[in-house]
C-alpha cells in the first residue's frame, strides 16, 4: 500500500478518538509521497461505502431569521478523497452550506452529518474538536493580521496542543507546500490576494484534516494564480483529503473535471459525477499543465 | 506548563503590537486605584471620628477649687449624692483633680505632645475636678443640664450648689462636629460611589474597545477550532497585567503622597492622625487585587459576547 494511500485510510471518526501523534502525519511525508496510482477509482469508491461518507447531509433547511432561505431541503453525500465542486450563482447558499458543515451556522431543520456524527446535535464545548478536524479556507481568508505567516500557521496547530517541535517540523512544510516558505516574516497585510489565500490554505491544512472545505479560494484572482492554488488544493487532495471547494468559476470547473454539485436558490440542481474524469494518476505538475493550456494562460508554473 | 507560558506570551505579544488599548486600560485602571487609594482611608477616619464623639456626648460638671486645692470630701460626696438624685441622670463618675491631669497627660503622651505636660511647674495642677454626667438618653441632657443649673431669680442660672464653677456641655460641640461629619460622610460616600462606578465603566469600556478592535481576530481563532478558553486566557492574562502595572503606578502616587503631604500634616492635625484608618500595606495589597481581579475579570467576562458558537 502507498504512503498516499495510507493517508486516506484513516477514518475520521477515528481522529476524533485517537492520539493526536496518530491522527495527524508529517507532512514531508505526504510531500514525498507522489502516489502514482489514485483512489479515485470506482472500485475504489464502492470500497469506501462501507464506512460513513465524510460528509452527508439530510434535507437540510436553512431558514435566516427574516425569511431569507439560505438552503432549501439539501441532502448530498461526500465520500472520502472525493474532489468536488460545489457552484451556483452568488447568493445561492454556498457559503451557507460551508458554515452548516462546521456548525457556524446551525440548520433550521435535517441534519448534518460529518463522518456519520450528527454535529447539530455537538455540544458547544465539542464544536472546537469538531473544527479541528476540517481544515477551512475562508472567501475572505481570516489571517490573524497581528501574526506573521508563520504565525497564523503555528496557530492552528497551538490550538490543538501541538508540541513546539512538532509546530516547527509541520508549519515549514506547509508553507512550503503553497509555495510561502521565504515569506515566513511577513505579515498578511505584507501579502499578496494570492499568497493571502494559499496562507489560509496551508493553514487549514497544517494539522492534516480528512476533510478541507474551500469557500471561493480563487474568488478575485488571476487565472494563473487561481490555477497555483486549485494545484495546491489538488494536491492536498491526491494524499487522500477530501477537498469541497465552494466556486463561481465555471471555466475551472469545467476543466477540473471533478464532480460539480450545483446550487442554486439553496437546492441542488445539480449533482454530477462528471464523467470525463481525466486519467487519475496524472500528476499535480501536468494537472497544472493541462489546465493552463486549455484555460489558455500564458504564464510561468508558479516556484512551488 | 508550556500552556501556561504560551497564554502568558500570547498575552505579552498583544500588549506589545496594540500598545495604545494596553496604556488606555493601564491609565484608566491607575486612576480608578488613586481614587479608591484616597476615598478609602479618608472615608474610614469620617467615620471614626463621629463614632467617638458621639460615645463621649454627657455633660460635665467642673468644680471650683477651694484655696487651690481640690474642695473637701464631703462636700463633693453631697453634690455626687444631688447629682445622682436628679431625674434621668443614668451615671456620675467623680474625676479628680490628679485623675484629670493623668488622663490629659496619657492622652498627649498618645498624640506625642506630651512635651507640653513637662512643661507644667513643679506639683501645680491647673485641672479642675469634675463630675462626669452621663443622662440615661441623649435627647433628656437638656432636661439634667437644667436641673443642674436652674435659672435663678434675676433668670442668669444659679447652679445648685456653689461648688460648680461651669458646666461643660459637649453637646453642642458633639452635634456640630457630627452634623459636619455626616454630610462630609455623605458626600464624600456619593462622590466616591459616583467616581467608583464612573471609572468601573471607564474599565470595563477600555477593555471592550480593546477587545473589539480584535474581534476579527477572536472570530478566526474560533473558526480555527480554538476552545473558548484558550481564546480567553491570553485576554486574561492581558487584563491581569494591565491591572497590576495601573495599580503598582497608583500605588507609587499614594505612597509619596502619604510620605509627602498626609504625614507631615497627621502631626499636627488631628483628623487625620486618627486610629481607625486601613495600614498603608494592607491597603496597597487589596487595591492590587481589586485592580488586577476587576482587569482581568472584565477582559474574560467582555470576550464572552464575541465567544458565542
Amino acid at each position: 500500500m502507498l504512503r498516499g494511500e495510507r493517508e486516506l485510510a484513516i477514518p475520521l471518526e477515528a481522529t476524533l478518538t485517537l492520539p493526536r501523534s496518530m491522527a495527524r502525519r508529517q507532512t514531508s511525508e505526504v510531500l514525498r509521497a507522489r502516489p502514482k496510482q489514485v483512489q479515485r477509482r470506482p472500485e475504489h469508491l464502492t470500497e469506501q461505502r462501507a464506512r460513513p461518507p465524510i460528509v452527508e447531509m439530510r434535507k437540510v433547511t436553512k431558514v435566516y431569521p427574516g425569511g431569507h432561505v439560505g438552503l432549501e431541503r439539501v441532502s448530498l453525500r461526500v465520500d472520502r478523497g472525493e474532489f468536488v465542486f460545489l457552484v451556483g450563482p452568488t447568493g445561492c447558499g454556498k457559503t451557507t452550506l460551508i458554515k452548516t458543515l462546521i456548525r457556524e451556522l446551525q440548520p433550521t431543520e435535517g441534519e448534518v452529518l460529518i463522518a456519520g456524527r450528527d454535529i447539530s446535535a455537538l455540544p458547544d464545548k465539542k464544536v472546537p474538536q469538531l473544527r479541528r478536524r476540517i481544515g477551512t479556507v475562508f472567501q475572505d481568508y481570516k489571517l490573524l493580521p497581528s501574526r506573521n505567516v508563520y504565525d497564523n500557521v503555528a496557530y492552528a496547530l497551538q490550538v490543538i496542543g501541538a508540541s513546539r517541535s512538532e509546530i516547527r517540523r509541520k508549519v515549514p512544510d506547509a508553507l512550503r507546500l503553497v509555495g510561502l516558505a521565504d515569506k515566513v516574516k511577513n505579515f498578511p497585510d505584507q501579502l499578496s490576494g494570492g499568497e493571502q489565500q494559499r496562507l489560509s490554505v496551508a493553514r487549514a491544512f497544517v494539522n492534516h484534516p480528512p476533510l478541507l472545505l474551500a469557500d471561493e479560494p480563487t474568488g478575485n484572482l488571476d487565472p494563473n494564480t487561481s490555477i497555483g492554488i486549485m494545484q495546491v488544493l489538488y494536491r492536498i487532495n491526491r494524499t487522500g483529503t477530501t477537498v469541497v471547494v465552494v466556486t463561481h468559476d465555471r471555466e475551472m470547473v469545467d476543466k477540473m473535471r471533478r464532480r460539480v454539485i450545483a446550487l442554486d436558490s439553496g437546492r441542488v440542481v445539480r449533482d454530477q459525477a462528471a464523467g470525463t474524469y481525466t486519467s487519475d494518476d496524472e500528476s499535480t505538475r501536468e494537472f497544472a499543465l493541462r489546465l493552463r493550456e486549455e484555460m489558455g494562460v500564458e504564464g510561468e508554473e508558479p516556484r512551488y | 506548563m508550556g500552556r501556561l507560558f504560551f497564554f502568558i506570551g500570547e498575552g505579552i505579544r498583544a500588549l506589545r503590537r496594540s500598545a495604545a488599548p494596553g496604556l488606555a486600560s493601564i491609565v484608566t485602571v491607575c486612576i480608578t486605584v488613586l481614587l479608591l487609594g484616597v476615598l478609602i482611608p479618608v472615608l474610614q477616619t469620617t467615620n471614626g471620628k463621629t463614632n467617638e464623639v458621639r460615645d463621649q456626648v454627657g455633660l460635665r460638671v467642673f468644680l471650683n477649687d477651694v484655696n487651690g486645692q481640690q474642695a473637701p470630701a464631703d462636700q463633693v460626696q453631697t453634690l455626687q449624692a444631688k447629682l445622682e438624685a436628679i431625674p434621668h441622670v443614668k451615671q456620675v463618675q467623680f474625676v479628680d483633680k490628679d485623675q484629670a491631669l493623668s488622663i490629659l497627660s496619657d492622652r498627649l503622651k498618645e498624640e506625642k505632645r506630651d512635651d507640653i505636660t513637662a512643661q507644667l511647674p513643679g506639683t501645680h495642677n491647673p485641672l479642675p475636678a469634675s463630675f462626669n454626667v452621663e443622662p440615661d438618653d441623649l435627647s433628656n441632657l437638656p432636661a439634667v443640664r437644667n436641673a443642674i443649673t436652674p435659672p435663678g431669680p434675676s433668670g442668669a442660672p444659679a447652679p445648685i450648689s456653689p461648688l460648680i464653677s461651669d458646666i461643660g456641655d459637649s453637646r453642642d460641640d458633639a452635634s456640630k462636629i457630627s452634623g459636619a461629619t455626616t454630610a462630609i460622610r455623605w458626600v464624600l460616600g456619593v462622590v466616591a460611589a459616583l467616581l467608583l462606578v464612573a471609572s468601573l465603566l471607564l474599565v470595563a469600556n477600555t477593555i471592550r474597545l480593546s477587545i473589539y478592535a480584535r474581534r476579527r481576530e477572536v472570530e478566526v481563532m474560533r473558526l480555527v477550532g480554538a476552545t473558548n478558553w484558550f481564546i480567553r486566557w491570553p485576554f486574561m492574562v492581558e487584563g491581569l497585567f494591565c491591572g497590576l502595572v495601573g495599580a503598582a503606578i497608583a500605588i507609587g502616587f499614594l505612597f509619596v503622597g502619604k510620605q509627602v503631604i498626609v504625614d507631615p500634616l497627621a502631626n499636627n492635625f488631628n483628623l487625620i492622625n486618627s486610629g481607625h484608618t486601613i495600614g498603608f500595606a494592607n491597603l496597597a495589597l487589596v487595591l492590587l487585587c481589586v485592580a488586577m481581579g476587576v482587569s482581568a475579570m472584565g477582559s474574560g467576562l467582555t470576550l464572552r459576547r464575541f465567544l458565542r458558537i
